[in-house]
C-alpha cells in the first residue's frame, strides 16, 4: 500500500514543480513587458545628464518639457487632429457597424475588403498612397490632410470594435422597440445607442489613440506642420536624452490613465470590455 | 360587421430567396379568440406571426388586421403587440421603464404612464419589482414583464411566439393557465405561436396546424385531436395508430376496412372524405380509444399480446392483429399493480367505438 | 441578418453607408488605384513621372540589392514570429489556466503597455541598448567588460524591439483558444496511455492550432511592413522594406519604383489576411465552443 501512495505524492510532486516553472517564467515575461518602460520613468526624475548614474530626484526635465514651446505647439496641433479624427471616425463608424450588422445588401462583401483593408494595409504602404494621391489632385499637405487621412485608418478600427458589439446585440430588442412604437430614428437613441455605447467608447478610445500615436502617415501627409510624433521622433533620433524619458513618461502616464478610464467607464456601463481586448 | 376578423391573411406567401418559407396561406382569426399556429420548428409559424407584427413583409397577398391592409406598414404603426420568445427585454432600461416605453412612444402623458404601469406590473403580480433590471429577475418572472409590456399598450391583437418556451414544465403549465385567464380578462385576441402540442390543446379556441409553410388542418382543439385529416396531424397530435387496409363496405358514415386480408374493422368517413368500396384507405385511431379485452370476448378483434410496458399511469400494451398489422393500446392501471390481468403472449381482444377510428384524407 | 426590402429600410441603410463609402473611396480605395497607376511608369531622370507603360519596376526587385532586403525582411518576420510564439504561447498556457477572477486583471496587464505610443517603447530600448545605455553602463560598471558593446543597430535589436511591439498579438489569440479548450480532453488522452507530453502535443497543440496560426498572421504582417522599429534600433544597415518604400519616395525619389514595392507589399498582405480568415473561420469550428 506504500508504493501507489508514494508514487502519486511523487507525481503531484511534478506537477507543483511544473506550475512553479510556468509560473516563474509568466514573472519573468511581464517583466520583460515593463521593465523597459519603469526604467525610463525612473530615470526621468534622475538629476544627471548621464543616464546611468543615478545623481538624484528631479523635475526639472519635467519642467523643460513644459518650456518646449515647439513641443506644446506640436501636442495643440495633435490632440486638434486625434480629436477631430476620433469625433469623425466614431460617427461614421458606428452609423456603418449598425448597417453593416443588421442588412444584407449586394455589394455587402466588396464593402467588407474595403472597410477591412485599412487595417490590413502596412502604414508605409498607406502613407506614400495617400502623399501621392494629395499630391496629384494638388491639395495642400496640412493639418487638413493629416485628418482625412486618420479618418481613413480610424474607421476600420471603429468599425471592428463597435461591429463585434453589434454583433452581439440581440436584434429581437430593436423588433421589440418597433413593436411598441418606436420608429427608426426612436429605437436608436432608446435602445440600440445605450447598449452600443462600451463599444463606441472602445473605438473611439482607439482611434484616440492610434491618431496620437501615428508616426509613418502623419509623416506622409502633414508636410511642413509640427506635429508630436514627429517630434518625438527626431528628438529619438538624436539618441537618449532625459527630457525625453520625461515626455516618454508623460505620455505613457496618459495613455494608460485613458484606458484605466475607459475600463472604469464601461465596467459602470455594465458592459463587458470588448472594446479593448 | 360580421365579416371583419381580427387578423385575417388571405394568400400570404412568404420567400427567403429561393426558400419558402409560408406557402400560400389564408387565415381568418375572429376577435376575441385564442388562435393558435402549432407546428414543429421551420414549419413557417414564426414567420407568419413576424409578418403580422411587420418585421416580415409578405412577398404575395394581402394581411390584414381589423379589415385594414397593412401592406409594409412598419412594426410601430400596427395596433399589435408582441411577446416575444426570449423576452427581448431592454437590458439597460429597469422593468417599470420597460413597460412605459410603449407608452412614451405613444406620448401617452406622463400621470397615465404611472398610473398604466403600475396596474400592468400588478396584474403580473411585479409591483415591487419596477426598479430592478431585467438581469435580476427569474424566467417567469421576466415572462410576465414580456406580458405587461405588451398588454399595457392595450393593442387590438397580441402575438406571443413560444412565450414559454424557455421556462420548465412545472412553471410552464401555471403560465398556460395563467395566460388563458387573462386572455378571457382583457378579451383581447390572442395569435399565439407554439411546438407544444399539448400547450396549443390546452389553451387555443382554434389551432392551425403547420408544415413546410402550409396549414395542414384548422379546428377546435377537439376536432384537431379526435377528427385529424391528415396523418401527419394525426401522428404530430400525441401518439396514433395507423392501419393501412381496403374499404370493404360503407353504411352511411360508417366503414368497414379490411386490414391485410385478414381482419375487417370499423371506422368513420367524415362527409368531405369521399371513399368507395376497394379503396385502399389509412384508419387512424388513438390508443387510449382503444379497450383490451380478454381473448374469450366476443365484441372485438382477436389478436396477441406482444409487448407489455408500465409507464406509472398507464400501461402500454402491444397488440399483433394481423402478420404485418399492430396497435398500441394504452390503459389507465385502475386495478392495483400485481393484479395484472394479461401477460405477454395472450390472445386477447381489442375494441373501440366505430366513431374513434377516422379515415385519413390522404 | 435580413435583407432591405421596404423602401423605408433602403433608406436607412445608404444614409448609414454612404460617409464611410464615400471616405474610404476617395481616400483610400483612389489613392491605392493612383499607387497601382504609378507602378507602370517610368522615372524621369530627375525624378518626377513619365507617363510611359512599363514593368520594369516590378522586374527591378530581382536585382540582387533589393531582392536581399526582400528576403532580409521576411527573416526577420519570421524569426520574430517564431519567437513571439515561443515566448507567448506559455504566457497565454498560464494566463489561461489561472482563476477566472485573475484573467481580467491579467488581461489588463498585457494590454497596458500594449497600449502605450509604439515610439515611446522603441524608444525604451534604445535606453537600455544604446552605447551609453543601462546595459552597457551596468556591464562597465560592475567591471564584466571594457568598452561599450554595440547592442544597438543590428538585426538582433530589431527583431528584440519587434517581438516587444508585437507579441501581444501572438498570445491574445492563443489566450482565446486555450481558454476554449475542453481540459477534460487531456484526461481522456491520459486516461489512454498518454504522458504529459503525448498529451501536450497530441491534444492540446492541435486543437488550439487555430489560436496559434492567427496569432502568428497577426505578429507576421505588421513585422514584415515594419518601417520605425527598423529605423530606430537597426540604423542603414538592417532596412526593411518599409525603409526601402520611404526612400523611393523621399531622397531617391523614384516614386514608380517605390509604388510598385509597395502593391507587392500590399499584395502580401492581402494574401496573409486571406489565409487568417480562412483559419479564423475553420477555427469557429472546431473549438470547443466554452469561453474564448
Amino acid at each position: 500500500m506504500v508504493t501507489p501512495s508514494l508514487h502519486t505524492g511523487s507525481r503531484a510532486l511534478l506537477k507543483k514543480i511544473g506550475n512553479f516553472t510556468l509560473s516563474g517564467y509568466a514573472i519573468l515575461f511581464f517583466l520583460f513587458l515593463y521593465v523597459p518602460i519603469i526604467i525610463l520613468i525612473v530615470f526621468s526624475f534622475n538629476d544627471s545628464k548621464s543616464v546611468f548614474v543615478w545623481q538624484g530626484f528631479t523635475l526639472k526635465w519635467y519642467a523643460r518639457v513644459f518650456q518646449d514651446a515647439r513641443l506644446l505647439l506640436a501636442l495643440r496641433n495633435t490632440l486638434i487632429i486625434s480629436v477631430a479624427s476620433t469625433v469623425i471616425s466614431t460617427i461614421f463608424g458606428t452609423m456603418i457597424s449598425v448597417a453593416m450588422e443588421r442588412w444584407d445588401f449586394r455589394l455587402k462583401l466588396p464593402f467588407d475588403a474595403l472597410l477591412f483593408l485599412p487595417i490590413v494595409i502596412p502604414d508605409i504602404s498607406m502613407g506614400v498612397m495617400l502623399l501621392a494621391f494629395f499630391g496629384l489632385i494638388g491639395m495642400a499637405q496640412g493639418l487638413g490632410t493629416v485628418v482625412i487621412a486618420h479618418v481613413a485608418f480610424n474607421i476600420s478600427f471603429v468599425a471592428v470594435i463597435v461591429r463585434a458589439r453589434m454583433a452581439s446585440l440581440d436584434p429581437r430588442l430593436e423588433e421589440a422597440a418597433q413593436d411598441l412604437g418606436a420608429n427608426e430614428w426612436q429605437t436608436f437613441w432608446r435602445v440600440i445607442f445605450p447598449l452600443l455605447l462600451p463599444g463606441i467608447m472602445g473605438g473611439a478610445l482607439t482611434a484616440f489613440t492610434l491618431s496620437m500615436d501615428d508616426y509613418v502617415i502623419t509623416f506622409f501627409t502633414s508636410g511642413n506642420e509640427s506635429l508630436l510624433s514627429l517630434y518625438i521622433y527626431s528628438l529619438v533620433k538624436t539618441g537618449v536624452k532625459p527630457n525625453i524619458n520625461a515626455l516618454s513618461s508623460l505620455m505613457i502616464l496618459v495613455s494608460m490613465g485613458l484606458v484605466l478610464l475607459s475600463l472604469i467607464l464601461q465596467r459602470k456601463g455594465g458592459g463587458d470590455n470588448v472594446g479593448l481586448m | 360587421m360580421a365579416d371583419v376578423f381580427a387578423v385575417e391573411l388571405i394568400g400570404i406567401s412568404k420567400l427567403f430567396g429561393k426558400f419558402v418559407a409560408v406557402d400560400n396561406i389564408n387565415l381568418r382569426i375572429k376577435d376575441g379568440e385564442f388562435y393558435s399556429l402549432l407546428g414543429p420548428s421551420g414549419c413557417g409559424k414564426t414567420t407568419t406571426l413576424r409578418m403580422i407584427a411587420g418585421f416580415e413583409v409578405p412577398t404575395r397577398g394581402d394581411l390584414r388586421i381589423f379589415g385594414k391592409s397593412m401592406g409594409d406598414t412598419p412594426p410601430f404603426k400596427r395596433p399589435v403587440n408582441t411577446v416575444f420568445q426570449s423576452y427581448a427585454l431592454f437590458p439597460h432600461m429597469t422593468i417599470g421603464e420597460n413597460v412605459a416605453f410603449g407608452l412614451q412612444m405613444q406620448k401617452v402623458p406622463k400621470k397615465e404612464i404611472t398610473q398604466r404601469v403600475g396596474e400592468a406590473l400588478e396584474r403580473v403580480r411585479l409591483a415591487d419589482y419596477a426598479n430592478h433590471k431585467p438581469k435580476q429577475l427569474s424566467g417567469g418572472q421576466q415572462q410576465r414583464v414580456a406580458l405587461a409590456r405588451a398588454l399595457v399598450n392595450r393593442p387590438e391583437v397580441l402575438l406571443l411566439d413560444e412565450p414559454l418556451g424557455a421556462l420548465d414544465l412545472k412553471l410552464r403549465k401555471a403560465m398556460q393557465l395563467e395566460l388563458k385567464q387573462m386572455q378571457q380578462d382583457v378579451g383581447i385576441t390572442f395569435v399565439y405561436v407554439t411546438h407544444d402540442q399539448e400547450e396549443a390543446l390546452t389553451m387555443s379556441d382554434r389551432i392551425a396546424v403547420m408544415r413546410a409553410g402550409h396549414v395542414y388542418q384548422e379546428g377546435t382543439p377537439v376536432e384537431i385531436y379526435e377528427k385529424p385529416r391528415t396523418r401527419y396531424v394525426a401522428d404530430f397530435i400525441g401518439e396514433t395508430n395507423f392501419l393501412e387496409g381496403t374499404v370493404k363496405s360503407i353504411d352511411g358514415n360508417r366503414v368497414t376496412v379490411e386490414i391485410d386480408g385478414a381482419v375487417a374493422v370499423a371506422a368513420t368517413a367524415e362527409a368531405d372524405v369521399p371513399v368507395t368500396v376497394g379503396q385502399a384507405v389509412t384508419v387512424a385511431i388513438r390508443p387510449e380509444k382503444i379497450s383490451l379485452l380478454p381473448g374469450d370476448t366476443e365484441k372485438g378483434y382477436p389478436g396477441r399480446l406482444v409487448e407489455l410496458v408500465y409507464i406509472g399511469t398507464d400501461t402500454r400494451y402491444r397488440v399483433q392483429l394481423t402478420d404485418n398489422a399492430s396497435v398500441i393500446v394504452r390503459e389507465q392501471n385502475i386495478v392495483p399493480t400485481g393484479e395484472r390481468k394479461f401477460h405477454t403472449g395472450d390472445a386477447v381482444q381489442i375494441h373501440w367505438s366505430p366513431a374513434s377510428a377516422t379515415i385519413l384524407a390522404e | 441578418m435580413q435583407k432591405a426590402t421596404t423602401k423605408r429600410q433602403r433608406i436607412a441603410l445608404w444614409t448609414l453607408i454612404s460617409p464611410t463609402l464615400f471616405w474610404l473611396t476617395v481616400f483610400f480605395a483612389i489613392p491605392l488605384l493612383v499607387i497601382l497607376f504609378y507602378s507602370f511608369l517610368k522615372r524621369g531622370t530627375y525624378g518626377g513621372l513619365v507617363y510611359e507603360f512599363t514593368l520594369n519596376n516590378y522586374v527591378r526587385f530581382f536585382d540582387s540589392l533589393y531582392i536581399k532586403i526582400f528576403l532580409r525582411s521576411f527573416r526577420i518576420a519570421a524569426i520574430t514570429t517564431l519567437l513571439s510564439l515561443l515566448v507567448g504561447y506559455p504566457v497565454a498556457y498560464w494566463m489561461a489556466t489561472r482563476p477566472a477572477r485573475w484573467r481580467n486583471t491579467l488581461l489588463l496587464l498585457m494590454m497596458l503597455p500594449f497600449w502605450t505610443n509604439f515610439l515611446v517603447r522603441t524608444y525604451a530600448w534604445i535606453v537600455l541598448f544604446s552605447r551609453k545605455g543601462i546595459i552597457n553602463a551596468a556591464l562597465v560598471h560592475a567591471g564584466l567588460i571594457d568598452k561599450p558593446l554595440s547592442l544597438l543597430f543590428n538585426e538582433r535589436a530589431v527583431i528584440v524591439g519587434l517581438v516587444y511591439g508585437w507579441v501581444v498579438q501572438m498570445i491574445l489569440p492563443c489566450y482565446a483558444s486555450i481558454l476554449g479548450f475542453d481540459f477534460s480532453l487531456v484526461e481522456a488522452a491520459k486516461d489512454l496511455y498518454a504522458n504529459d507530453l503525448k498529451a501536450f502535443t497530441k491534444i492540446i497543440l492541435p486543437l488550439t492550432m487555430p489560436g496559434i496560426v492567427a496569432g502568428s498572421i497577426l505578429v507576421f504582417i505588421p513585422s514584415l511592413g515594419a518601417y520605425v522599429t527598423p529605423d530606430l534600433l537597426g540604423g542603414g544597415k538592417t532596412a526593411m522594406i518599409g525603409n526601402l518604400i520611404s526612400q523611393q519616395f523621399g531622397s531617391a525619389n523614384d516614386w514608380p519604383f517605390g509604388s510598385a514595392i509597395s502593391m507587392v507589399l500590399m499584395v502580401l498582405m492581402m494574401i496573409g489576411t486571406v489565409v487568417y480568415f480562412r483559419i479564423a473561420v475553420s477555427g469557429d469550428k472546431t473549438s470547443t465552443g466554452k469561453g474564448g
